[in-house]
């Protein structure tokens, strides 16, 4: 690997690496982020962050103007969803469409969520579906728009809305769950 | 749940994302619908949470220096040998040059009192945002200490910046520089924001030209204001909501 990566990075030079450097590289630690969140991993991530970092730059004469953050996210996103297909076949994707909304927006135990520490976030996110793992980090995490999510993830921007709420009631239900459990096993 | 047709508007203005009039009608909609309420309350102590447990991992160093591995050059680098090609490059270059000057020229004539408008500035300190992030550009005096930042903006500046730490606000102050945008000197403050960096350019308000509004340049979110002695600008990768908080703060001083 760390081969491979030396050689590679040679494809850094010319012209356009001043630019590159300048417009792109910035988002280094968001486009690690993302792809941390959805690698569920630090090490895969940090591969397919440079991986997809190098196909910016391939790319990089095709890139105008406009939202270079989004633009560099979008191929990370894509990077990470390719990746996932090879390597965790076996993980789910995206969400069910039926997961109903009902019930448990009714009851939000506000108080076990406010109260959850980095872990139990962390574990929580890992075990969304990555479809809603995305969105949250995009719309959490990164601070994107509903625009620059639907950009990113090329959905319509409905949709996006849509499976924002079902991902933010998701984590929720999964911050309550350990605390109604602990509670019943106490009685 | 009886709520089903504001469930979107719910989240569209819990992230700021409605116009002015959906917000005041979800608003309206809000005061009588308890179900409404909670699930806001619930939205809310969830993103507390998630703001306060740092979630964002910045990328490791490794992979930082895999793409400056290179010191990075002077804009193009030619190779040496290729000499008649170099000619060539730079009297092109020459030629670009005095086009753009002849252009800046015309148009400094053309428009005698032009004031740069506020989506100019923006572009500008956008720019400077980058550049401030580039290693070791950050900040020229680095401290959490107001009283040390202060100070040292006098003799730099002909006028003494706001300088406030807003740890206690969740925006701890990281420092401050001396930004030059457009031919005026500019303080910057620069706030940490969970893991984020949000460069606050305050510049003497000028009469005419007002700096205000909000926007996103190369998925940067940018939010002007001024107060009467004062214009603000302020360029991060946080959410507009967190530029707005940190407005607020600076407005209530």
């Amino acid at each position: 690997m760390e081969q491979k990566s030396r050689e590679r990075l040679n494809v850094l030079e010319g012209e356009d690496r001043a630019r590159f450097e300048a417009v792109v590289l910035p988002h280094l630690d968001a486009a690690f982020n993302l792809a941390r969140w959805l690698l569920r991993g630090r090490s895969d991530a940090e591969d397919v962050t440079q991986d997809a970092l190098l196909r910016a730059f391939r790319a990089f004469g095709t890139y105008r103007s406009g939202n270079a953050r989004a633009w560099l996210l979008q191929i990370v996103r894509n990077a990470c969803f390719t990746w996932l297909r090879q390597n965790r076949s076996g993980e789910q994707l995206t969400e069910f469409d039926e997961t109903s909304m009902s019930t448990e927006s009714e009851n939000p135990e506000t108080l076990a969520i406010a109260s959850s520490n980095r872990e139990q976030l962390a574990r929580a996110l890992e075990g969304l579906p990555a479809s809603f793992r995305e969105i949250l980090v995009l719309r959490e995490l990164e601070g994107c728009s509903y625009k620059e999510i639907a950009e990113i993830t090329s959905r319509p921007i409905g949709t996006v809305m849509s499976a924002l709420a079902r991902a933010r009631q998701q984590i929720r239900s999964s911050l309550a769950q350990p605390l109604r459990k602990e509670a019943s096993r106490g009685l | 749940m009886a709520c089903e047709q504001s469930l979107v508007q719910l989240h569209g203005y819990f992230d700021g994302e409605l116009d002015a009039l959906g917000a005041a009608a979800f608003e309206k909609h809000l005061q009588t619908c308890t179900d409404c309420q909670r699930l806001l309350a619930a939205e809310k102590a969830l993103r507390t949470s998630m703001q306060n447990a740092e979630l964002f991992e910045r990328a490791p160093n490794s992979l930082r220096n895999a793409f400056r591995a290179a010191p990075s050059k002077a804009p193009v680098v030619l190779p040496r040998s290729a000499d008649a090609a170099s000619f060539r490059w730079r009297s092109l270059a020459l030629a670009a040059a005095l086009l753009l000057a002849v252009f800046l020229g015309w148009r400094q004539f053309s428009r005698p009192s032009a004031i740069p408008s506020t989506q100019m500035v923006a572009s500008t300190l956008v720019d400077a945002h980058l550049r401030s992030l580039q290693p070791g550009h950050l900040t020229d005096v680095e401290s959490t200490d107001r009283h040390t930042v202060k100070p040292w903006f006098d003799g730099r500046l002909d006028f003494a910046p706001p300088v406030q730490d807003l740890a206690n606000q969740g925006f701890p102050l990281m420092g401050g520089r001396l930004d030059v945008v457009q031919g005026r000197s500019v303080a910057a403050l620069v706030y940490g924001r969970r893991k984020h960096i949000i460069n606050v350019f305050i510049a003497k308000a000028q009469p005419g030209a007002r700096w205000s509004g909000s926007g996103t340049e190369q998925g940067y979110h940018w939010l002007a204001w001024q107060d009467r002695e004062f214009s603000f600008f302020a360029v991060s990768d946080v959410t507009s909501a967190d530029l707005d908080e940190l407005r607020q703060l600076f407005v209530k001083q």
